[in-house]
């Protein structure tokens, strides 16, 4: 059965205080510039692979809809390669705005149920706190447990590829004193 | 030449061969390296995505305790690079965040002047040192070798100082100075993946998998890289990559290895040993004394 | 204000509300109250628009009632209604220059915040204004000659037009080109949109007529390299560069060129975009005009080493070829000067993810035109570097426009050029067809329309602005082309398009040494580059400086049609100011009072006129009251202060001073 869906969205589903907040962040003031031009979606290598295009994601936010636009996959697909930034005529720095849309999604806690980048970034933050530094084959394992287990299994390979060329390191990386970083966490994430 | 030498995370784990070629090399170069005592993470790209002062500030951290120093502060992997750099231009562009980075550092008793000069080894090494001390130093030069010099995306963007954005070559320069044939290919600044190969590999692995393919298909029999983690993109994933599109297969090494690999130095100096693709084949074939 | 030699000086003070202009952030009552209570003032008003009829006739009856000699009115900017109320003095029976005008609009009004400090600021002002006035003293217009030649800089279309109608209404034009021959960029398109006119079919008439036109004396080859003087009276430096042909002898028969040692030529043609190669002698392109051969001295053997067969001089039946010429400084006086410099285009080399430079393939625009052209470097033939034909082609829009990183502005006419070597492509070649835009920009007449025909014609049209042209192929069928990857941002997804040819439509930009010229003609330019108008929409084609006028593209981009307007429009500014046959000079002159001068000679070197001399009998300065502006840097140098200014003594400025303190 073809199911028929109707979209038509309506000016009370705009957040207006969503693409303020989001401009008033630093790197995000010049969205205001942009003119959809497309420079950042034909140049970005992972555009092919969003529901939304980083343009189209632009234009969302600017427009004020943010459940769109911290749902999209989109904001957890960019790698931060700069590329966007880079060529964008209107000098808007897109790639902090997908960061600024990032700590949004995190902590609205809008992203789907074991999605694993989200989780990376979370283990990684706990991590840093707690150690001060990250080691990387445990934070790989942290986040397969919580995201998808047989991904991990599958990974079998490359752990023995890893072991055998000694990249694999079993000690944990982490500063002498990692509690001097407490200062820096003061006030909560933001 | 002395330098502070920041790590981060992946040089101690699974970039060793990273910190291994790099201190060979500049041990024989007369460059001396410090590293910076009880340093912390970076922050790389994963802390900007949960919190942006605590981001600024954990890097800001590391240039507080390199300004302790006088040295200029070498950062290898490109990640840490990138980020060391942007905290320096934000906290000295916006007022806000300048204000809440020196607060918390304060509280930690550290003081933060942003006069911290931050300077990527190949920079240092082609720049610094210069090609004619390098040329040298060469020993072996690589004949045979035809290498693909791969830059990825951070040390030339956003910020592009010491090469140009679009079209860089200090890595060509470099390699033609050791003797080797460079491969001219369009996929030199285009992003590996980045973490996406792990976590998402439907969207990651296509994107390292087109790099090599390319630089295979331009002839090339060697990729060189100057990021732990464009480098563990490139060479773990060969199999996968080979299974899912189509066959690819090249060791993958640090532009400092080559560089090593060069001067005559010992194989296992230069953790070449540990590329999980081995780069022996090349090596006998090439009849190059390592 | 009795001390002063004036006599009983009787002052009106008019403080003008501007709407709420002024009066929404300075209370204009309370100034005008204040002023009343100030010595010497007679009247003192405040009033809606004192720049209209009914203000400037209260101004003309308050005079005539109040016997008042002195009028201050506070008001908007000098710049704009100095010249007003000076008329509305006179037509009051008072010397125009017994008024001060005190600007309370833009610098009170417009940059502070409604309130008492604004007030105050406004009472400062008019206190030390009616201070000045007092000691103003009437002084006399002199009037000066307009010379009736005209030089015209810049041989494209708009300087062709200008000098053409100037030259047809009887006046002498000098028309100064730095090319060997006119016909700017007009020469070297095809076809002109809307219409598809062929460009030269429309422009060679013109030039000819230029050439043929007894008024006209047409300079190609030369450079401006002095201007001195002022508004009627110019004394401008021609610099005639060498072309090695004694060009009343030559017929452009173009035997030199057959003849030449050189069997080929080895240098890019500037002509063709550097798609055809040229020998040592040449015709810039077969219509030049004037059609005389040059030689160029970086490649002609003769004129680097002196050895040489000279089988070009052997050929030339006319005894043409003159190899010891040299270049020659001619000084002419004119009364006006219309600059008509053009513009260059936008290097695609700044823009290295577009391949241009690096792949053979990716065209400028001007590459493309000339291709088309059938006497062109390839006939009229569409082809790719080795000769073959395109199958696809793309178009990439706004290289070098609307672009923070290279050029901010909009180049105007790269969407109808671009949609015009799209018609003529397809025409040639067949080929699909592909225009890659960020909007459509159609404005003009016949524009719009235009834009359908070409959608009708099943030209691609893609709102996307691209990201890179590469070599780097994914698939089979994009292999050995290139691939342009572009978001469709109207259908909604990314796209690779493999094509065989990219066309850039570079931008417009000023030319190289625009700032050079400007300060050499002593007018302004805009932050990006253009040369400044007096005003953008009242006085397009006029500059700050009197006398000097603008046409084309030097001031802006913009299309033929307008470009033709704009020369139309500097042609009737200079034909006003020649008929007028006399200009009045402001009287604000320096004067040196003999009796207080040494004869140090400190003003001589420093008068950007060269007003000031030395006399050899009094052995004193003597300015010349004609050639002086009136700025003010002898006045300010002078050691033993002997020069004053008319409507700038000392007094005046520092009674200013004092009353604001």
């Amino acid at each position: 059965m073809t199911t028929i869906r109707q979209t038509i969205k309506y000016d009370a589903e705009r957040d207006r205080n969503f693409p303020k907040e989001i401009m008033s962040r630093h790197g995000c003031e010049k969205l205001y510039g942009c003119i959809q031009c497309g420079t950042c979606s034909a140049t970005c290598p992972v555009s092919s692979y969003m529901d939304h295009t980083p343009r189209q994601l632009m234009a969302l936010t600017r427009a004020g809809f943010k459940k769109e636009v911290l749902s999209s996959l989109t904001i957890w697909l960019c790698a931060s390669c700069y590329a966007c930034t880079v060529d964008c005529p209107k000098e808007i720095k897109i790639t902090d705005i997908m960061y600024a849309l990032k700590r949004h999604a995190i902590e609205e806690g809008v992203y789907p149920k074991r999605f694993p980048i989200p989780i990376l970034a979370r283990e990684f933050f706990k991590m840093v706190k707690n150690r001060g530094r990250v080691t990387e084959n445990e934070l790989a394992v942290r986040m397969f447990l919580q995201s998808n287990w047989f991904a991990m299994v599958s990974t079998w390979r490359l752990g023995l590829n890893l072991m055998r060329t000694g990249r694999f390191s079993m000690k944990p990386e982490s500063m002498d004193r990692p509690e001097k970083l407490a200062s820096l966490f003061q006030g909560g994430p933001r | 030449m002395k330098f502070t030498y920041f790590p981060g995370c992946s040089l101690k784990g699974s970039g060793r061969a990273y910190e291994e070629s790099l201190f060979v090399v500049c041990k024989q170069l007369g460059v001396e390296l410090e590293e910076l005592d009880d340093w912390n993470c970076c922050g790389a790209t994963a802390y900007m995505a949960v919190s942006e002062r605590q981001a600024f500030g954990l890097a800001a951290r590391n240039l507080a305790l390199a300004e302790q120093k006088p040295h200029e502060l070498i950062a290898p992997c490109s990640a840490c690079y990138m980020v060391l750099k942007k905290t320096q231009k934000y906290v000295a562009e916006y007022p806000k965040i300048g204000q809440e980075v020196h607060e918390a550092l304060k509280r930690g008793g550290l003081n933060y002047a942003g006069t911290a000069k931050i300077r990527h080894p190949l920079d240092v090494l082609v720049n610094d040192i210069g090609l004619d001390a390098i040329k040298k130093q060469v020993k072996n030069p690589l004949k045979g070798f035809k290498v693909a010099p791969y830059y990825g995306c951070q040390i030339v963007r956003p910020y592009a100082d010491f090469d140009d954005q679009h079209d860089p070559v200090l890595m060509d320069k470099l390699f033609k100075a050791l003797g080797a044939e460079v491969v001219k290919y369009p996929l030199k600044t285009r992003c590996c993946g980045g973490s996406l190969t792990g976590t998402l590999p439907e969207a990651g692995l296509g994107l390292s998998f087109h790099i090599l393919r390319e630089a295979q298909r331009r002839g090339a029999n060697v990729l060189a890289t100057v990021c732990p983690l464009c480098q563990f993109n490139l060479d773990a994933y060969q199999r996968d990559m080979s299974n899912k599109f189509e066959p690819v297969h090249m060791p993958i090494v640090y532009f400092t290895q080559l560089m090593g690999l060069a001067f005559g130095l010992d194989a296992k100096t230069l953790g070449l040993q540990r590329g999980i693709i081995s780069i022996e084949p090349l090596l006998k074939k090439q009849e190059v004394v390592a | 204000m009795k001390e002063q030699s004036n006599g009983d000086i009787r002052i009106g003070c008019y403080i003008c509300h501007c709407g709420t202009n002024i009066a929404g952030v300075v209370n204009v009552k309370a100034v005008a109250d204040y002023a009343a209570k100030l010595p010497g003032v007679v009247v003192s008003r405040d009033y809606k628009y004192m720049c209209s009829d009914p203000g400037q006739v209260l101004i003309q009856q308050d005079i005539k009632e109040h016997k008042l000699n002195r009028i201050v009115v506070a008001s908007c900017s000098p710049l704009l209604h100095e010249h007003t109320f000076r008329n509305a003095l006179e037509g009051g029976g008072l010397n125009p220059f017994c008024l001060q005008m005190v600007n309370i609009r833009e610098h009170d009004a417009w940059v502070h915040e409604p309130g008492e400090p604004a007030t105050e600021k406004a009472r400062a002002l008019v206190r030390a204004a009616i201070k000045r006035v007092a000691l103003h003293k009437p002084l006399e217009k002199k009037e000066t000659k307009i010379n009736r030649d005209v030089l015209v800089v810049g041989g494209g279309i708009a300087g062709i037009h200008a000098s053409l109608t100037l030259a047809n209404g009887g006046m002498t034009v000098y028309l100064v080109e730095r090319e060997a021959t006119i016909g700017g960029h007009m020469a070297k398109f095809d076809k002109t949109f809307p219409t598809l006119d062929c460009a030269a079919c429309i422009l060679t008439p013109k030039m000819s007529a230029v050439g043929e036109n007894k008024n006209i004396k047409l300079w190609t080859y030369s450079e401006i390299v002095k201007v001195e003087g002022f508004v009627g009276n110019y004394k401008v430096t021609v610099k005639r560069k060498p072309r090695y042909i004694i060009e009343d002898l030559c017929v452009g028969c173009m035997k030199c060129v057959e003849a030449c040692v050189f069997k080929e030529g080895k240098t890019p043609d500037g002509f063709n975009e550097g798609l055809s190669k040229r020998k040592p002698v040449y015709m810039p392109f077969p219509q030049a005009t004037p059609p005389v051969v040059l030689f160029d001295p970086e490649a002609c053997i003769q004129l680097k080493t002196g050895k040489c067969k000279k089988t070009c001089v052997e050929a030339c039946d006319r005894n043409a070829i003159k190899f010891d010429q040299k270049e020659e400084l001619i000084e002419i006086n004119v009364g006006t000067i219309i600059l008509a410099t053009g513009f260059k285009t936008f290097d695609g080399k700044r823009l290295p993810q577009y391949g241009y430079g690096a792949h053979p393939n990716v065209f400028s625009a001007l590459q493309v035109e000339r291709m088309v052209n059938a006497s062109g470097p390839t006939e009229g033939h569409i082809t790719l570097k080795d000769g073959s034909k395109p199958k696809a082609v793309g178009i990439i829009h706004c290289v070098g426009s609307r672009d923070n990183r290279t050029h901010r502005w909009c180049s105007r006419v790269c969407c109808m050029y671009s949609m015009k070597l799209a018609h003529l492509i397809k025409q040639h070649t067949d080929a699909e067809v592909f225009n890659f835009y960020i909007d459509i920009r159609a404005p003009g007449k016949g524009y719009e329309e235009f834009y359908e025909r070409l959608q009708e014609e099943g030209v691609h049209f893609i709102r996307g602005r691209v990201a890179e042209v590469t070599d780097w192929a994914t698939r089979k069928d994009e292999e050995g082309r290139l691939v342009i990857r572009v978001e469709d941002t109207l259908a909604g997804f990314v796209r690779r398009i493999p094509v065989d040819m990219v066309v850039l439509a570079n931008g417009l930009e000023p030319q190289t040494d625009s700032q050079d010229v400007r300060r050499m003609f002593n007018i302004s330019c805009s932050t990006e580059g253009w040369f400044l108008e007096r005003h953008p929409k009242l006085a397009p084609v006029n500059t700050f400086t009197d006398g000097i006028f603008l046409a084309g593209c030097c001031q802006g981009p913009k299309d033929i049609p307008d470009t033709v307007a704009q020369a139309g429009a500097a042609a009737a500014e200079a034909y006003a100011l020649i008929n007028a046959g006399v200009i009045e000079l402001e009287p604000n002159t320096s004067f040196v009072v003999a009796d207080d001068c040494s004869g140090c000679k400190t003003c001589i070197p420093l008068c950007p006129y060269t007003a000031i001399s030395r006399d050899d009998v009094s052995k004193k300065a003597v300015i010349n009251e004609a050639l002086c502006k009136g700025c003010g840097v002898c006045v300010a140098a002078c050691p033993s202060g002997s020069i004053h200014q008319n409507l700038f003594e000392d007094e005046e400025i520092f009674s200013e001073i004092e009353a604001i303190l």
